[in-house]
């Protein structure tokens, strides 16, 4: 008898064995960008022409700080899952390909940890 | 031009972007794509900007300064209108996940709609900061 359930047959399935993952991945930090996004929106037009003692009071504020950081973590996993996407699309060389899909994975990281790095920094120094 | 290696060689290509008359909806569509590009590139200057922040008043009015630049405020002007195309367009695929909007004339609309917002709205935004400002 076979115990298992329609969702454990459809996990790990694909060639990546990742299942549908990746798709969902991407709509839920694009859900999630919709509402940062517009806060980001809102939050550099209302900083325009503030010096820098108002720029780091405003990064500083707790609730500020905290969905800026969530905004970083959303939008460099929604990149990077989006520019996978296009590099398998257009790049048909398997060398070029991973060497990108690397790159691309430690682009996203490095913009995500030196963002978070710099609002920490404004937090706590 | 682009060369196919697979096993069996020289395969046939299906027609690719130049062969068709470009529609509003296969804009929209390309547009998605380049507008996402684009703000993975982009990442950089609000990565630039926090961390200018972080580093101090010296540094963070020097990164200011190259924003508040006539080619600084293009690239911000760009930016704006590519974050909200691209918002406009995740919208529209929102909306096409319930299984909703399929048929040609809503698809047609859907592409208007979000080319018209994102423009309208980067025009708004902008407004809003010069006469507030």
């Amino acid at each position: 008898m076979n115990m298992r359930t329609p969702l454990k047959n459809v996990r790990h399935l694909g060639s990546a064995k990742e299942g549908a993952d990746h798709f969902w991945m991407q709509r839920v930090t694009a859900v999630a960008n919709l509402f940062l996004g517009l806060f980001l929106v809102w939050l550099i037009a209302s900083l325009v022409g503030a010096d820098h003692a108002g720029v780091k009071a405003a990064l500083s504020h707790p609730i500020i700080a905290v969905l800026l950081a969530m905004l970083i973590i959303s939008a460099t996993i929604h990149m990077r899952l989006g520019m996978q996407v296009i590099i398998e699309d257009y790049i048909t060389g398997e060398g070029s390909k991973v060497v990108l899909l690397l790159l691309n994975n430690f682009f996203a990281i490095l913009v995500g940890a030196a963002s978070v790095w710099a609002i920490l920094k404004l937090s706590f120094a | 031009m682009s060369e196919a290696r697979t096993a069996s060689g020289n395969r046939p290509l299906s027609p690719h972007l130049q062969i068709y008359r470009p529609l509003v909806n296969m804009t929209m569509s390309i547009l998605h794509r380049i507008t996402g590009a684009a703000l993975y590139f982009g990442s950089l200057l609000l990565a630039w900007w926090l961390i200018a922040a972080a580093v101090g008043p010296d540094y963070f009015n020097y990164v200011n300064a190259i924003f508040a630049s006539l080619p600084g405020k293009i690239v911000l002007f760009g930016f704006t209108w590519a974050l909200l195309h691209h918002m406009m367009g995740g919208i529209r695929h929102f909306i096409w996940d319930t299984g909703r909007g399929f048929d040609i004339p809503t698809v047609k609309m859907l592409s208007i709609m979000s080319g018209v917002v994102s423009v309208a709205a980067t025009l708004a935004i902008w407004g809003v900061v010069h006469f507030a400002g």
